[in-house]
């Protein structure tokens, strides 16, 4: 019997249609836990990384974790890994909702996707049922729809991950949607379920997910559990305003990007796209993921006027690119395009940095008006919503947005105005205020992202400890130990927001009791280190060096002109080499022989 | 927890607070079974997503107990705190029980061949405990501890005075 994993695999070859299942290798599981770290060990072990992200070589693999389907504090994740359209790097996005909790109680620890399929289909699993079906039907749906008419052809208590029309028309940086409003939502992973003509997995279980040490280990996420709930951002912050609460922190820190970056860190505007706003003003109810203690997911709803819809969101990386970046105060076009960025599938980020960056493009009039089909200043509420309905069906300019904002700026011959990181977007955090995020940004591992390494913990929030965010000292080591604690979270199975209250001891002791392990915390945090060194070895093997780990000129040369950051840029070059040599790796920021010899990576 | 306790108390459901993230079901089904599957859960959390509603629900300890009156074995019946209670050795598994009950408050887990029914855990109900939202709440169902009661006449409260001034 297993304890944490289940022990299985569903293998499905979409170009021949045959499924199969197989045992997981427990090596493997042992080395890289699960989610995150095993699905890129398992497509390391298949894929080279030079592969064409949209070829039928690519593999797209959903995992869950060992602490998936438990108690565990907001233990309801499941990653979803391939080679990243946008990025070209690797690519791994998690999600909550219930979709991966019901994959264990049908007792898979993952599906790998290989292949390609020749028409739409879908696939349909019950405990020992597992089926592709037509989804013919499905083609060109929306996200609510696609779930509703699966549900109602399968069974009502199953739990739906699929595309929706962004992901079947290749938007590079179209979502995975589970349980309709849940999102694998960066680099573009949707794309490559929507390029093997796959619409969707539908699952529903009736098996248990077991532990080996049942007793000690509901005592230690119950413990867990009433951390969670007596610290201030996770029992108190988050409940109340979502993740937006961040809006006016990240503002009054100076460190809230401005219209595409340009104008500082600091939103005249703040205010009116904040949680606090977006609870008085559209929130229906808090919302939570399968097993979560801190509920930060929003019901919202704007009643009637022009942008009249029903959701959840915006999320506050989402929020503030459609608000703050794009110049845009009206809180009710924010949600709107957050909305239509769930139904079609895309990553409100991406979507709100690209439209920002054609914003600047257009007010320098690089781009004019024929090509956008109409004006595009900043702070225009009615664009974003025009132009997010057309990324979702690539019409008019929206073939273009479609591409996100390196691939757009580099075709009007200006790649320097994309705030982009190895092609993808940086979130919500001006690297210039909190030189932290400047390097998480660098060095991440899927591009601009701020969920690889969340230095605004300490730098901004003061957890675990206050540190300076103007400063550069010590922050190389910082960041490691985040970057590997978090891929270690990823990988376990449960939500990163966990760690605002809880550490690597607390972590530690889900995951051994779990398992059945007896090892101390710092092997633990090990495994995180080893996954991150094996997704730098397929960014290396993809091509990527030294070179493509820097920031747009932007943060490096123009200084924040207002707030507490003013006069800063992104010191960078101060904070690489550090980083490297912490790592382990040589100047180039390869991981040497012995480095990986000591973390046993082979490949 | 001492049985005491739990004389008169009941589980009370707070829907408005529920943010649908079914800790409920995790924990009752680790209670019974040491092992995570909703499926073993006594209690189920139901979820409307236009309407922004969930619902856990779970048995109603009835005064009159249908599932007693069709127990044949005798197998099902009431504690000294009126907890309605499954017992073990007595029940044949025949399953009229989930047949009479009118919420369909008792299923059954095919893994353990057991019937799956709310106990109150003895006096400790493990959903209410972890509850993370506070919608499930083990309290005594007098007028004193319903705070709904209480929000009316605050909400009286506030009207009145509105009317004075």
């Amino acid at each position: 019997m297993m304890f944490g994993w289940t022990g299985k695999l569903i293998r499905v070859n979409l170009t021949d249609g045959t499924v199969k299942t197989e045992d997981l290798n427990q090596e493997d599981a042992k080395l890289y836990l699960g989610a995150r770290g095993l699905g890129t060990k398992i497509w390391m072990n298949e894929v080279d990384p030079k592969v064409d992200p949209f070829s039928p070589e690519n593999k797209l693999i959903f995992m869950t974790g060992p602490l998936t389907g438990t108690i565990g504090p907001s233990a309801g994740r499941y990653e979803v890994v391939t080679k990243a359209p946008l990025t070209g790097t690797i690519g791994a996005s998690n999600s909550g909702g219930h979709f991966g909790p019901e994959l264990k109680f049908a007792g898979y620890d993952g599906i790998i996707f290989e292949g390609k399929s020749e028409t739409p289909v879908y696939l349909y699993i019950n405990d020992d049922k597992i089926e592709l079906r037509s989804a013919e039907h499905l083609w060109g749906k929306k996200v609510p729809e696609t779930t509703d008419e699966l549900l109602s052809e399968t069974d009502p208590g199953a739990r739906v991950a699929c595309i929706g029309p962004a992901g079947e028309k290749l938007v590079l940086y179209a979502t995975v949607m589970n349980d309709k409003h849940r999102a694998a939502g960066r680099s573009g992973l949707g794309a490559v379920m929507g390029s093997k003509k796959l619409k969707a997995v539908v699952v529903k279980g009736s098996r248990s997910v077991k532990v080996a040490e049942p007793k000690k280990f509901i005592d230690v996420c119950i413990d867990a559990r009433m951390k969670i709930k007596n610290h201030p951002v996770t029992g108190t912050g988050l409940p109340t305003y979502g993740t937006q609460v961040l809006i006016n922190v990240i503002n009054q820190s100076g460190a809230l990007p401005t219209r595409n970056w340009r104008d500082g860190g600091v939103f005249e505007n703040a205010e009116d796209i904040s949680g606090e706003a977006l609870a008085e003003k559209y929130l229906v109810k808090n919302k939570g993921c399968f097993a979560c203690s801190i509920g930060c997911g929003r019901v919202t709803k704007i009643k009637d006027g022009k942008f009249k819809g029903f959701g959840e969101g915006p999320e506050y990386e989402a929020g503030w690119a459609l608000g703050a970046d794009c110049g845009i105060k009206d809180l009710a076009a924010v949600s709107k395009a957050n909305f239509i960025s769930n139904e079609y599938g895309f990553d409100p980020i991406t979507l709100g940095s690209t439209i920002a960056c054609a914003m600047e493009l257009f007010e320098k009039g690089i781009i004019t008006k024929e090509e956008v089909g109409r004006s595009l200043y900043f702070g225009d509420a009615e664009a974003i919503v025009e132009l997010a309905e057309k990324v979702g069906t690539r019409e008019g300019f929206g073939d273009i947005l479609a591409e996100g904002s390196y691939r757009m700026a580099e075709r009007y011959g200006h790649p320097e105005l994309s705030m982009s990181v190895k092609k993808q977007e940086m979130p919500a955090y001006d690297g210039r205020g909190v030189q932290g995020m400047a390097l998480e940004y660098a060095t991440s591992n899927r591009g601009g992202c701020h969920v690889r390494g969340y230095m605004t913990s300490p730098e901004i929030l003061g957890v675990p400890e206050k540190l300076d965010p103007l400063v550069t000292e010590d922050k190389p080591q910082w960041l490691k130990i985040f970057q590997d604690l978090t891929a270690v979270v990823d990988s376990s199975g449960i939500c990163l927001f966990t760690t605002f209250a809880l550490g690597l001891p607390e972590i530690s002791s889900m995951i051994r009791t779990a398992l059945g392990w007896d090892c101390p915390d710092e092997e633990i945090l090990r495994i995180g280190e080893r996954i991150w060194n094996l997704e730098r070895v397929f960014n290396l093997k993809a091509g990527f060096t030294k070179e493509d780990d820097t920031l747009p000129p932007r943060l490096l040369k123009e200084a924040l002109p207002e707030g507490p950051a003013k006069g800063k840029v992104a010191e960078l070059d101060k904070m690489l080499g550090e980083y490297y040599r912490v790592r382990g790796w040589d100047e180039n920021g390869v991981p040497t022989e012995e480095k990986l010899k000591e973390l046993s990576i082979s490949f | 927890m001492n049985g005491r306790d739990s004389v008169g108390k009941t589980l009370i459901i707070s829907p408005e607070k529920c943010t649908g993230c079914r800790t409920c079901e995790v924990a009752c089904s680790f209670r019974k079974t040491d092992s995570f599957n909703p499926q073993n859960s006594a209690v189920t959390v139901y979820q409307y997503d236009e309407a922004a509603i969930s619902i856990p629900v779970m048995c109603m300890q009835c005064e009159d107990p249908k599932c007693m009156k069709v127990c044949t074995t005798g197998a099902i019946y009431k504690d000294e705190n009126d907890t309605v209670l499954i017992d073990r050795k007595k029940c044949i598994g025949c399953k009229l029980c989930i047949i009479a009950c009118h919420f369909g408050n008792i299923s059954y887990n095919y893994e353990q061949k057991t019937l799956v029914k709310c106990d109150l855990c003895g006096g400790d109900p493990q959903c209410a405990k972890l509850c993370p939202s506070g919608t499930i709440q083990f309290k005594e169902a007098t007028s004193a501890q319903l705070s709904k009661k209480k929000a009316l006449a605050e909400k009286f409260k506030s009207l009145l005075e509105e009317v004075e001034k």
